[in-house]
């Protein structure tokens, strides 16, 4: 990712993938397409690092995969939420959330 | 998180590697369609569209290699590869690939043999319950360990806390009869506790309760405990045998126990049959209950350490009291000695390991380095290929590990060649290894024995790889085009000069070790025995039962064998002797002069007792100094008379005559014998041993008979050879007393040394190995300069240099190298000597002449080493060398 | 991401806010410092933070001496550089740009998204 804080959006991206396939199911690409639209351009995801990514989440257990037929009778690999995996969702949501509110608390206090 | 599923996807990428890569190839393809389609609807036409996705992409195939490379299942793909890939590159160099495997199995060979017989004695506990809570007690009087009296022991039983069970033991040796050949057994005669305190119990059968231990009666009944291999040896494992009646000594035995087979009893290795002490608890003072002849053993309480239980013992010498009384000699005033069994075991031969160890360690590394020269060596040609690699893509880290695998799977055969090796040899080591190294029934090569070769190999192949991969490294760091660079070759030789050095100084080290040894076996044998050893044959033969009990039998018994024995032709001359000199007996009382004072408190009163028959010291070979043998009418009821031999006479009489001084063997309370002459000195532990005061007197002077003796036979020629028609002549007198330990004095005096000997056997090995492989690193090499540097031989040839130049050249090389490790060699030898201490004898550990002629043997040996480079560097010639790039 | 341990970009962040803050300081202090401004929610310790100081004075964003601290025992003291100033402002902003988004990220519900 091409982002200016490069290692926090890595420590973050399997964060992101789980809540964008929370939604609903989605392919790699999609996947993608959707975080460069929510962070208006900012997070540039690298093809590689993704797809290992959900390869990885998906051995941990948090993601399905299923292969469904394209419209050129292709195949496309499409990865959802399993049970675990909304779990371990709301579990790096709350964590993020104290870790950014204490960030923000440091960045704030003049002395 | 899951790991199921990871099992179950690495395995199927390594199962169904086709189908897992089809899958990521349809993934990153329909994620490029989708990135293509997301630009066309941007605007772009389709081609257009496809090729700024590809763009955005990167290179489909890192792509793809980038997400397949995550998974467990690589890391064990990519190391099979590299095995194969290993396994190719050994075959196609196959000669070094088999000397530098045969090199490692060597090494390894060595080191695993000898972790199998040390790992019993210096790791493995004891094989008894809880063995450290074993400890071994003395009496400690005069300062040294001295057997226990039945009645220290007793006091011991009833005032200690600090111990759970104690039990005293002493050799005991019956004659099995009732069987068609008697055999003598070695067993001994124990406190009802014995198997208690060990914390081993029968198989088969019961223990000994103290029931079975009451004093001794005549009529019995008498109970034995045997052993696993005596039931099986003699009894052909048959399971009633508890509960039979055996006959020992001509007496009946019930047998009611078995021990389990695998027992081992450290503290008795021979012993094969157990049976109960029976001593009078009213305690006589002149009955053998207050003798110093048992060995005390005792498991101290799990709640106490060893160190309190040693303190207890000390308090128990010290505070004396009215309920249990002691007599003059075991007053106990010098307390206890006490050690755990551990340690007991160990103490003995530890120096001797340790320098075994080193010696293993040494032989170890010399092969590593050996092995590792080789690798740099053939690592030379291998840059270009390495470089070539690099440029295709491979990482730096791939490279590596595949350099790493190579010699791992190298050392992996070398490896399993050295158990091979070692199990072959680990019998040899048994049979050849002095009978002290203990628990050598234990040696074998075992789990733990193939783990510590299996961790061995491993480290020995990553440390024998590293300089080779490191230098693999440089060679293909990005740049590195495949040429020949200088810088690189530089440092290559420099690396591989040390090495060799390195060898060359250990070898020298070993080479030093064997030569003082054998120095030292050498002096040990110019040593004068006191006794011609040559054509003697001797043998113990035994007078057991009832029917000897008496003295006048026992001593016709042994009249009527030396008569038949001096019937055999070929015998020269025939005499008994109660001790033999090198046999291992020691059996020696205090003598005290009359005319002399006692001796000084430091001074050691004792002298070895022979009770010999007349004719003994010409049977021997042992000159007659002074005064007159001892001779037949020194019987029974006549004076009694005795001989000694110079040196004690020396000592103890200086400026008297010997000739009519009195003196006692052993109490004050005895009888006077009168010394009427004087013989040479005969040595009776070990050659080693200059001091060995003897007392000869006649047999039936004596206040016993001793019921063992050994029979000296002199024959003209080949005395070996007259063992069957002695025996033959023994058995017409009596064909049930067992005769045993036949051998030849000259098997006695070379057995006497068998632990120096065992030693230098070792060393000799280590050494001679060490050598050949240092003459061999030395000769690759500088073979291999050669090779390198003929363009430069070439060069110099055409430039004007003689033959003889080009040769002292190679020359040059070879012996700077051979001298600095010759230099380093000797001061690390100086060093590792001391390890070797205890086993010299006759040479100090700093002997120049062994130092000298080692150096002087390396250096001819590397001379041989550099010829043959020197004469190939001599034929090169200049047209062809200056070619040859 | 499973605890509250503090990720290494971040914590040059924090690092540099305090110096920021609170002026030239030993890494003890700004553990500390770290620590209690974010009520405990994140723990520092030294393992993670030395490589991170380390960096910071590589890369010339903090400079390091040697002084006493408060019971006079010898400690090296950090401040920040002006090129340090100047890397704080960039880092902050662009932190409360990735916080913002990751923020927009949680907001989205499934209606939004087409």
């Amino acid at each position: 990712m091409d982002a200016p804080n490069t290692d926090v959006i890595q420590g973050t991206l399997d964060m992101l993938i789980l809540k964008t396939v929370s939604l609903e199911p989605m392919h790699g690409f999609g996947i993608t397409r959707r975080v460069e639209q929510v962070s208006r351009g900012v997070f540039k995801v690298n093809p590689g690092s993704l797809l290992t990514a959900l390869n990885r989440l998906e051995r941990a257990g948090w993601l399905e995969a299923e292969w469904r037929q394209t419209a050129n009778s292709r195949r496309a690999k499409y990865y959802s939420l399993t049970r675990a995996g909304r779990k371990q969702l709301e579990e790096e949501t709350s964590s993020w959330s104290r870790r950014a509110s204490a960030v923000a608390r440091i960045l704030k206090a003049e002395a | 998180m899951s790991l199921w599923r990871e099992l179950a996807r690495g395995l199927r990428g390594l199962i169904n590697r086709p189908a897992a890569d089809r899958d990521i190839a349809d993934e990153v393809e329909q994620y490029v369609d989708e990135a293509a389609a997301s630009f066309e609807a941007r605007g772009l036409s389709p081609e257009e569209a496809r090729r700024a996705a590809l763009r955005e992409l990167g290179s489909v195939t890192a792509v793809r290699e980038q997400v397949r490379a995550y998974g467990w299942e690589n890391i064990v793909e990519t190391t099979l590869a590299d095995v194969r890939y290993a396994a190719r590159r050994l075959r196609r160099y196959p000669i070094h690939a088999l000397v530098a495997a045969l090199t490692l199995a060597l090494g390894i060979g060595a080191s695993t043999a000898i972790f199998s017989a040390v790992n019993p004695v210096l790791f493995q506990p004891l094989p008894y319950p809880d063995p450290q809570r074993l400890m071994l007690i003395w009496d400690g009087q005069g300062g040294s360990r001295l057997d226990v009296t039945f009645g220290t022991y007793r006091e011991l039983i009833a005032r200690n806390r600090s111990f759970n069970a104690m039990a005293v033991m002493r050799p005991m040796q019956p004659t099995l009869a009732g069987v068609a050949e008697p055999e003598r057994l070695d067993g001994e005669y124990v406190s009802a506790d014995y198997f208690r305190v060990l914390g081993v119990r029968p198989a088969l059968g019961r223990d000994f309760e103290a029931a079975d231990d009451p004093p001794y009666d005549p009529n019995g009944p008498f109970v034995a405990i045997v052993s696993d291999t005596l039931w099986r040896r003699r009894f052909n494992a048959d399971p009633t045998l508890v509960g039979r009646q055996i006959l020992l000594n001509d007496i009946p035995v019930t047998v009611i126990g078995i021990m389990p087979t695998g027992f081992e009893n450290v503290l008795s290795p021979q012993s094969e049959i157990w049976s109960t002490l029976r001593y009078d608890p009213a305690l006589p003072f002149n009955g053998r209950e207050w003798g110093h002849h048992l060995r005390l053993v005792a498991r101290v309480r799990p709640e106490i350490d060893l160190d309190r239980a040693s303190h207890e013992l000390q308090e128990i010498a010290k505070a004396q009291l009215a309920d249990f009384e002691r007599p003059q000699w075991a007053s106990l005033q010098d307390g206890f000695i006490a050690h755990s069994l551990q340690d007991e075991l160990t103490r003995s031969v530890r120096p001797a390991l340790v320098a075994i160890v080193g010696a293993v360690i040494l032989l170890l590394t010399i092969a590593c380095v050996n092995v590792t020269n080789l690798l740099l060596a053939q690592g030379a040609s291998r840059r270009g290929e390495l470089s070539v690699r690099t440029a295709l893509g491979a990482s730096r880290a791939r490279i590596i590990r595949q350099l790493l695998a190579e010699t791992l799977l190298l050392a992996s055969i070398g490896g399993a060649l050295g158990i091979v090796l070692a199990h072959t040899t680990v019998d040899a080591l048994v049979t050849l290894s002095p009978p002290e190294l203990p628990r050598s029934g234990a040696i074998v090569v075992d789990r733990t024995v193939l783990a510590f070769t299996a961790g061995l190999t491993t480290v020995i192949g990553l440390l024998v790889g590293l300089l080779p991969a490191l230098n693999g490294f440089r060679a293909s760091a990005p740049g590195g085009a495949p040429q020949q660079s200088t810088r690189i070759a530089s440092g290559h030789q420099l690396t591989r000069r040390s090495l060799v050095v390195v060898q060359v100084a250990l070898a020298l080290v070993l080479l030093v070790a064997a030569g003082l040894l054998l120095r030292s076996v050498q002096r040990l044998f110019a040593m004068p025995p006191g006794f011609d050893p040559t054509e003697r044959l001797t043998m113990q033969v035994q007078v057991a039962g009832q029917r000897f009990r008496d003295a006048e039998t026992s001593h016709r018994f042994f009249d009527s064998v030396l008569e038949a024995v001096r019937q055999v032709p070929g015998v020269t001359a025939a005499a008994f002797t109660s001790q033999l000199p090198l046999s291992g007996d020691e059996e020696a009382y205090g003598v005290h002069f009359e005319s002399t004072p006692p001796a000084a408190a430091e001074e050691d009163p004792s002298a070895y007792r022979y009770a010999v028959s007349p004719g003994y010291f010409a049977a021997m070979g042992i000159p007659l100094r002074t005064g007159r043998a001892l001779d037949s009418h020194d019987g029974a009821g006549a004076p009694l008379v005795a001989v000694i031999n110079e040196s004690f006479a020396r000592r103890r009489l200086p400026g008297l005559n010997p000739i009519g001084q009195r003196l006692h063997i052993g109490p004050n309370s005895g009888p006077w014998f009168t010394v009427v002459g004087v013989v040479g000195d005969v040595t009776q532990t070990s050659l080693a041993v200059t001091r060995s005061d003897a007392v000869y007197i006649t047999a039936p002077q004596w206040r016993f008979s001793d019921n063992a003796r050994w029979l000296v036979v002199r024959s003209q020629a080949d005395a070996a050879a007259l063992a069957p028609a002695i025996r033959r002549a023994i058995a017409a007198i009596d064909r049930n007393q067992p005769i045993i330990r036949v051998a030849t004095m000259e098997e006695r005096v070379r057995a006497s040394a068998a632990d120096r000997r065992f030693a230098l056997l070792l060393f000799e090995a280590f050494a001679t190995t060490a050598l050949i492989l240092a003459a061999i690193g030395t000769y690759s090499l500088l073979s291999g300069s050669v090779t390198e540097r003929t363009r430069e031989m070439g060069v110099r040839s055409a430039l004007g240099a003689s033959r003889l130049d080009i040769v002292a050249l190679v020359f040059r090389q070879g012996l700077t190298l051979t001298g600095l490790g010759i230099g380093i060699g000797l001061g690390g030898a100086a060093v590792a000597s001391r390890a070797l201490v205890t086993l010299l004898f006759g040479v100090t550990r700093l002997d120049s002449a062994t130092y000298a002629g080692v150096a002087t043997l390396l250096l001819l040996v590397s001379i041989l080493a550099c010829a043959m480079p020197a004469w190939r560097a001599a034929r090169v010639r200049p047209s062809v060398a200056l070619r040859f790039e | 991401m499973k605890d509250t341990d503090v990720r290494q970009g971040t914590l040059a962040l924090m690092v540099l806010k305090t110096l920021d803050v609170l002026g030239p300081l030993h890494g003890y202090g700004i553990a500390r410092r770290i620590e209690q401004i974010s009520g405990d929610l994140l723990t520092v310790n030294q393992g993670t933070l030395y490589p991170v100081l380390l960096k910071l004075e590589q890369e010339g964003s903090i400079a390091s001496e040697w002084g006493a601290s408060e019971n006079n025992r010898k400690a090296r003291f950090y401040r920040l550089t002006r090129q340090g100033r100047k890397q704080l402002q960039t880092e902050a902003r662009s932190w409360e740009q990735t916080a913002a988004i990751i923020e927009r990220f949680f907001a989205v519900k499934g209606e939004d998204v087409k």
